[in-house]
């Protein structure tokens, strides 16, 4: 056997457990899913053949158009105020001076709460009547929204408590705003360019692949969020928060709809990956690649 | 250079410039810090808060104006969730539902990521641009064919589907540990080919003790995803004793008495700890893996 044959073949081995992975968790899933989507399946009996019935359900089903309507509000605020909020954290924390450490640790120490501790805590900070939130904003003169109960506000309440965890965006950031060269800052400089002209004609441009892969997989997140509204708001005020997955999960796990829920997971993966296609698409636009003049 | 800029006289315009910068950074180092200050209030307050109701005492919840500082300390609330619920129990659940899954997904992605960063192999650029495609899908439509095929399998309500994953090589952690390894000298590998060691001698005796940083970044990661996960114990566990801590947390609330808010806090206190000890732990490298991995692409 020869040396670069059997390199392969090592290799091969070692990429195996992805491999075995990549057909057991996710091709063969996938197929299965879209199986299931053109099925009657409750579990208890093997699948019926449906056709495209489950899809034509989901024309008339109002839920999922309301379903549709919470989640695509919520990725639209959250998405780019977390973008925002994180690289405005991490253009302070860049900033050289004494005990910067500390503040990077107390803006990440959200990141490492998540899901059921935040939704308990947030639930009291948030209370109407007695939470301590509203109960500072009156001393300030605010008379504070019903947070959570309002269906005009709650989406906003819950937009609010993700830039809580804008910490873990920012140390990303942070990391790419380091990797900008220093000698770009001095030769604007010397040209004469202020602060925010630097900012926005070098630091914005250079780190724009990171601010791009933070949007991706922001979007992809949020289509998906579900701990939160199943812990805090089920769904409601009446179906103010009726989050997509929530409604999905609704479908296969409280009523063992598992057809109709798999068709419900094919359209939402559709939609994430058309608007992932189009973001990859249109990066051209406005992601600056170093590499891209050498390429083309 | 310094020396020789001293020895002459300043002409006397740039000591007023000279003065006129000085000045405007202390105004900006002062803008920074307040900045600084005042956000980080905003983001440490909620945490505060939920230490200093865990020892308030029992009816703090329903007191009007709420207070910030408990007005008298109880530490008992903490020994109350242990009776309320079997705490020790779901915490070793979920001890040994994340280490499981970090020792799966440290071991896996470290072999994946080795070959695709230091071997040559057919396909491999096409294999690898599948890995990354990988990351870009959303795992709610393998959601539902999972849990049948698990439930199949007879093991549903086990922390098979929990952990099993991890053992498969998580894509986006392969792709990290894969950025960092191509940092590392080729060089390296071909002394050691010399002096005739094999690929996997090569990944475990001289990549791996190089990538520690990077490893305590993932395994942070992923020990946390696997801590805080809510939906996939929701999902696949019924049993109460196989709960996890944070299926737990929230089963406190549906007894009598766990819709008090101090015991609330104080299991919401202990479930936050494990993460906050090692991510300060792991710090040093977490923020150093970050940087050398760069997310850059």
């Amino acid at each position: 056997m020869t040396q670069s044959r059997r390199e392969a073949l090592v290799a091969y081995l070692f990429i195996s457990p992805w491999l075995f992975g990549l057909l057991l968790f996710l091709i063969g899933p996938i197929l299965l899913s879209f199986y299931f989507s053109l099925t009657k399946y409750n579990l208890a009996q093997a699948p019926q053949w449906l056709g495209l019935a489950n899809y034509e359900r989901m024309l008339t089903d109002p839920f999922v158009g309301i379903a549709l309507r919470v989640t695509g509000t919520y990725t639209l605020l959250a998405v780019p105020l977390g973008t925002i909020a994180s690289l405005l954290i991490a253009l302070l924390l860049n900033q050289k001076v004494a005990g910067i450490r500390v503040f990077r640790t107390i803006f990440y120490m959200p990141s490492l709460i998540s899901g059921v501790a935040v939704a308990i805590v947030f639930s009291w900070l948030f209370s109407h009547r007695l939470g301590i939130i509203n109960f500072i904003l009156s001393r300030l003169g605010i008379q504070g929204p019903n947070w959570l109960g309002d269906p005009n506000v709650v989406l906003w309440t819950l937009v609010l408590m993700s830039l809580w965890g804008a910490g873990s965006g920012a140390v990303i950031f942070l990391a790419a705003l380091q990797g900008v060269p220093q000698s770009l800052y001095e030769a604007a400089e010397l040209d004469g360019a202020g602060a925010f002209r630097k900012f926005w004609h070098i630091t914005i441009p250079l780190i724009s692949p990171v601010i791009m892969f933070s949007v991706i997989t922001g979007v992809i997140g949020t289509f998906q969020t579900f701990t939160i509204s199943y812990l805090m708001t089920g769904g409601g005020p009446g179906y103010a928060t009726l989050f997509y997955l929530l409604y999905l999960y609704r479908n296969a796990f409280n009523w063992f709809e598992m057809g109709y829920a798999s068709a419900l997971a094919w359209v939402l993966f559709v939609i994430i990956l058309f608007f992932t296609l189009i973001l990859l698409r249109t990066s051209s636009l406005w992601v600056y690649y170093e590499s891209a003049g050498r390429e083309r | 250079m310094a020396a020789t800029t001293q020895s002459q006289p300043r002409p006397i315009y740039q000591t007023r410039h000279s003065l006129q910068r000085t000045a405007r950074d202390t105004v900006g180092i002062v803008l920074v810090y307040a900045l600084l200050i005042g956000f980080s209030v905003l983001f440490i307050l909620p945490l505060l808060w939920t230490v200093s109701s865990s020892v308030k005492p029992i009816g703090s919840g329903m007191k009007f104006p709420p207070e910030f500082f408990p007005s008298q300390i109880v530490l008992d609330n903490y020994p109350q969730v242990f009776r309320m619920i079997p705490f020790a129990r779901y915490f070793a659940n979920s001890a040994f539902v994340s280490t499981l899954a970090v020792a799966g997904e440290l071991l896996s992605a470290s072999l994946v990521a080795f070959a695709f960063a230091r071997l040559r192999f057919p396909g491999r650029n096409m294999l690898f641009l599948v890995l990354l495609s990988t990351m870009m899908l959303p795992g709610v439509v393998t959601m539902i064919p999972q849990f049948v095929i698990w439930r199949v399998l007879g093991l549903t309500n086990t922390y098979a589907p929990l952990t099993a994953g991890a053992f498969f090589g998580p894509a986006f952690s392969v792709f990290l540990l894969r950025q960092f390894f191509l940092t590392i000298n080729l060089e390296l590998d071909e002394a050691a080919k010399v002096d005739g060691a094999n690929e996997f001698r090569i990944y475990w005796q001289i990549i791996l003790p190089l990538a520690k940083p990077a490893l305590a970044t993932i395994g942070i990661f992923s020990f946390m995803g696997s801590w805080n996960d809510f939906m996939g114990p929701l999902i696949y566990l019924s049993d109460t004793d196989l709960y996890t801590l944070a299926l737990g947390v929230n089963y406190l609330r549906s007894f009598r008495g766990g819709g008090e808010l101090s015991y609330q806090m104080a299991a919401a206190t202990m479930f936050v700890v494990p993460c906050i000890v090692l991510y300060f732990i792991a710090q040093r490298y977490i923020i150093q893996g970050i940087v050398t991995t760069g997310l850059k692409g």
